[in-house]
């Protein structure tokens, strides 16, 4: 047993391991890099990176084709790791190599973090208009309201993901159930009288609100990061007394359906899940600059007001290409501008672990100059010390 | 001898050099074209001479800059452009388009026997196909770029070449008219009779027809300059503020209508036109050192770059360069079979030259454009080829052996071919779109990340050196063997330092204007893949699980890593860094990543089949 202990800890500690891994990893990157062609950005992450086994349609069968970032980094960061303990020694000697391993651990769980923790938000505003949240590019939310009260809304959200199972939602806020009964990643809706001929579309279950004027053509799946997956679902609102309806939500619908029960108002409908702020961004000015003479971007910016309802904070801040806005643990990005109808989407995310590679650059880089920077004074000693012919000796590691 | 050899070696690279700082001069009695060249225009966001738009848009055009007439006399630049400009369509029929596709010059109704070394084709032998050519581009347009076949990609290139051409011609005087300035004072005197003449015949009343027309043709003529002209040569009246508000000739002419005179510039510009074409020498040059002084007065200091440039181009230190690289390539590979002291030394002389005028040229293009070095795939190629350069230089003071000059001598060759044939798509000196507008990260995170590059290829090319030596010579003897195995090494822990802090430093960028420290983009991951590769060959060394020869197949294929992250990623057409290569970079690059591949699988040929098998 013990034998099998050693060897075990042999293996994770070699070198051998590290060669085989950094090998790995570089495959892994280059593959995923040309599956880009295909996939788009999102969808390479979830499959190379954010996945422990790869896995590839091959004639309709998600085959296992190579293992997944997770996997790779994990058993790097275990040998890593396992590697650090077995041969810690506090010299200077060592004192570069550890940094720069430190360095690297701290990246590697600062990706991971960020994988985990990191949310991505738009904010898309005209000159002259003011909000108090931002939306997702990539997820959606059903919200249902009760709008009875004429100065408030009371929302409760209920996440995309949760649509896709047959299962009842039941929470405390609302007086009845909603039932998801089907539910379609992308689809496009048209009236139905509109429907251009031959396009094959789903049976509308809706039978309330405005749900059943249109027709449903689920769509692929869109991977583009410059394009959108337009969501739909049918559900039913049940109450305990029975069906209040089934409604098409989508989030190509603007208007939400509303419907009435137990004397309140209510309102339900798919949109792009939203993140509120406890204060709220006016857009003042946007301006696109471009160099004289031809029309090369010189630079894009968004002048904007920072307003707090209690009047804490009331200021103006300049957002521009390199030069984000970081307040209150969210930073606000320019991101797209469209100068000729005075409209700015600035990208809004929020990444708990965003110090991490900071650090970890520092860690790594003093580590460097410190392990090189030993070999190469070794280096010159002995070099002073011999005559030329027969120097050069290399840096050991 | 011993010592005199290197020295003379050196003296003749640097007389070299010096006969190509000799200022272009024109012949009295003929028109100064040089000085017109010296004229600053603004175009693409910066004033720069005429001269400059003249080269790169010949090498966009035809990828040369000298023009050679039909009877074979050469024209400089700055000849042509004046004969662009100026003359009365003199140049439509010099053959300065290339036609590179069989298919496209069917479609035009052109043979290869009518075109200049089979492939240029002027400006009046494309007309009669025109319309053909517009029919064929708007099909080729709506498809992207990286989906457009070979024929499409090369009628677009084409339509906007010869777009380039007819918006250029239209800059400086109005264009189809025998005598722009005696038309121009014509109609300054005739103004306001022509100006009632039209106001007339629009309120349906008597008037002159011939005047009303000649005014409303002329007004039709300046606003096509002031809509397509394609250089701003007029600059801004001395009442306005912002210095760049130059404008189109067109603009000012169509301004005569309020003002009633025409612009100063403009009417300069026509008279240059006027002794340009009847070749007056003397009218032309004193009008040349009039617009010039003038100018001189708000834009001293601007006009003091425009030279600089003009005779920087002039001297193209990158094209001596590549004589000096090939020279020291040769000493050092003959010092390895005779005279090893004389020649390696004079090798490294030249090397050492011929990095002293890389460096200048990378400092003129810093100071003209005040920028960091590495601001476009042009300048990461001379930036690369000079980083491996300086490293050679080092790399042989401490092993002086000629092997070091003779990969710096490769290497410094090829990265000025490479950037050569970047330079073909326009100006090199372009400016930096806004989300690259960063000195601070231009300064850092891209020089080291070049300097990376330059490193990871260094020690690639050691090792080839190594793999060539030693298989098929039997001059690699075990000290030689040693020595390239420590240089290897060692350029290879300079490359991972490099390469790991630039592209941490890449995503910190990244975090400053995409709110993300790493997004998986094409460049980022083949930045990555150099951190791995490097990071492997060092882990691979003190495992001691390679010897010497897995070392250099290990460095090779750094080669080829390197070149992908370079170029590769780039031909992929996605991510946020997928700027300008074409698809002639693509074979060339799969050819080169071909020879490492070779060279790899030589260096796994057992060590007795080398013919240097005692050093292995």
């Amino acid at each position: 047993m013990r034998e099998l202990t050693r060897e075990f800890i042999k293996f994770f500690v070699s070198l051998k391991l590290t060669v085989a891994l950094l090998a790995l990893s570089a495959l892994l990157v280059f593959f995923a890099t040309i599956d880009q062609v295909h996939l788009g950005i999102w969808a390479v992450q979830e499959k190379w990176f954010r996945s422990f086994i790869v896995l590839q349609d091959i004639q309709g069968y998600p085959l296992p084709i190579f293992p997944g970032g997770y996997f790779i980094g994990g058993l790097l960061l275990i040998n890593l790791v396992a590697t650090h303990l077995k041969r810690f020694a506090l010299t200077w000697k060592k004192a570069g190599i550890q940094l720069v391993h430190g360095g690297l651990i701290l990246l590697l769980l600062g990706e991971l973090f960020t994988g985990l923790f990191q949310e991505e938000y738009q904010v898309s505003l005209k000159e002259g208009e003011t909000s108090n949240h931002a939306v997702s590019w990539r997820f959606n939310e059903l919200a249902v309201a009760d709008t009875t009260a004429p100065d408030r809304d009371i929302v409760t959200v209920i996440p995309e993901s949760l649509l896709a199972h047959d299962e009842a939602v039941q929470v405390p806020a609302l007086p009845f159930r909603i039932v998801p009964r089907a539910y379609y990643p992308n689809a496009a809706l048209a009236q139905k009288e509109q429907l251009p001929a031959g396009q094959l579309t789903v049976p509308n279950l809706a039978n309330a609100g405005l749900g059943p004027r249109f027709a449903v053509t689920p769509m692929r799946v869109t991977y583009d990061p410059q394009k959108k997956n337009w969501p739909a679902a049918f559900v039913d609102v049940v109450s305990a007394e029975g069906l209040i309806g089934t409604y098409l939500v989508s989030t190509m619908l603007i208007e939400s359906e509303t419907f009435t029960y137990a004397g309140r108002q209510w309102r339900i409908g798919l949109r792009p899940e939203r993140s509120y702020q406890p204060y709220s961004l006016t857009l003042l000015k946007v301006t696109h600059d471009v160099y004289p003479g031809s029309d090369i971007p010189k630079n894009f910016s968004s002048r904007l007001r920072i307003n707090r309802p209690d009047g804490s904070e009331d200021r103006e801040v300049l957002i521009y290409m390199n030069n984000p806005l970081r307040h209150e643990g969210l930073t606000y990005y320019q991101y797209q501008m469209d100068a000729a109808n005075a409209n700015t989407v600035l990208q809004v995310v929020r990444n708990p672990s965003w110090l991490i590679p900071y650090i970890s650059c520092l860690l790594m880089t003093v580590g460097l100059l410190l392990q090189f920077g030993q070999h190469l004074v070794g280096f010159i000693r002995k070099r002073a010390a011999r005559p030329v012919a027969t120097t050069a000796a290399a840096p050991a590691a | 001898m011993k010592k005199i050899l290197p020295l003379l070696v050196l003296a003749l690279g640097l007389l070299y050099l010096g006969s190509t700082l000799v200022p272009p001069r024109v012949p009295t009695g003929t028109p100064d074209y040089v000085a017109f060249g010296r004229l600053p225009v603004l175009v693409g966001g910066r004033i720069k001479p005429l001269d400059t738009v003249a080269r790169t848009t010949l090498l966009q055009l035809q990828g040369r800059q000298t023009v050679r007439l039909a009877d074979g006399t050469p024209l400089t630049p700055s000849q042509w452009i004046a004969d662009l400009l100026l003359s009365d369509k003199k140049s439509n029929d010099y053959q300065v388009f290339e036609i590179l596709h069989p298919d496209v010059l069917a479609l035009l109704k052109l043979s290869e026997e009518s075109g200049a070394g089979k492939k240029r084709f002027s400006y009046n032998q494309l007309v009669p196909g025109l319309t053909e050519l517009e029919r064929q581009s708007q099909l080729a347009q709506p498809i992207e770029a990286q989906r457009r076949t070979r024929f499409q990609s090369e009628i677009i290139r084409l339509r906007d070449n010869i777009g380039l051409y007819v918006r250029l011609q239209a800059s400086l005087v109005p264009p189809d008219l025998d005598d722009p300035l005696k038309a121009l004072t014509d109609f300054q005197t005739t103004l306001p009779a022509g100006i009632d003449a039209v106001r007339l015949r629009q309120q349906k009343l008597p008037h002159d027809e011939a005047t009303a027309n000649r005014v409303m043709e002329l007004a039709g003529r300046f606003d096509f300059m002031a809509q397509n002209a394609y250089l701003l040569p007029i600059p801004p009246a001395d009442t306005e503020k912002d210095d760049t508000a130059w404008q189109r000739t067109g603009a000012v002419l169509l301004n005569t209508f309020q003002t009633g005179a025409i612009e100063a510039h403009a009417l300069s510009y026509a008279g240059l036109a006027y002794a340009w074409r009847g070749q007056k020498a003397g009218e032309f040059n004193t009008i040349t050192r009039l617009l010039r002084a003038e100018l001189d007065k708000r834009y001293a200091d601007r006009l003091d770059k425009v030279d600089a440039e003009t005779r920087y181009k002039a001297a193209a230190p990158f094209y001596s360069g590549m004589v000096i690289f090939v020279a020291t390539l040769l000493l050092a590979i003959f010092s390895w079979l005779k005279f090893p002291d004389v020649l390696a030394r004079s090798a490294y002389y030249l090397l050492g030259l011929g990095f002293l005028l890389m460096t200048v040229g990378i400092a003129t293009r810093m100071w003209l454009e005040g920028r960091p070095p590495v601001t476009n795939l042009y300048s990461s190629a001379l930036f690369v080829a000079w980083g491996s350069v300086g490293l050679c230089l080092i790399l042989e003071k401490i092993h002086p052996r000629g092997l070091a000059s003779a990969v710096g001598g490769i290497i410094g060759f090829s990265g000025l071919i490479i950037a050569h044939h970047l330079s073909l798509s326009g100006d090199t000196l372009e400016m930096m779109r806004a989300v690259l507008d960063s000195n601070f990260w231009l300064a850092t995170h891209v020089v080291i990340i070049t300097i990376g590059y330059s490193a990871t290829y260094l020690a690639g090319f050691l090792a080839a050196l190594y793999i060539l030596r030693g298989v098929f010579t039997s001059s690699l003897d075990r000290e030689t063997g040693v020595a390239l195995e420590r240089m290897v090494y060692g350029i290879t822990c300079f490359a991972t330092l490099f390469s790991l802090v630039g592209t941490i430093l890449g995503g910190i960028w990244a975090d400053q204007s995409w709110g993300r420290f790493w997004g998986w983009d094409p460049k980022e991951n083949g930045a990555l893949i150099i951190v791995l590769w490097n990071a492997l060959i060092l882990h691979a060394r003190w495992g001691k699980l390679t010897g010497p020869r897995g070392l250099m197949a290990l460095a090779v294929f750094g080669n080829i890593v390197t070149s992908w992250s370079w170029f590769g990623t780039n031909l992929l057409g996605v991510g946020l860094h997928s700027y300008g290569f074409t698809d002639r970079g693509f074979w060339a690059l799969i050819i080169f990543a071909a020879v490492q591949l070779i060279l790899i699988a030589l260096a796994t040929l057992p060590g007795l089949r080398w013919r240097s098998a005692a050093a292995v």
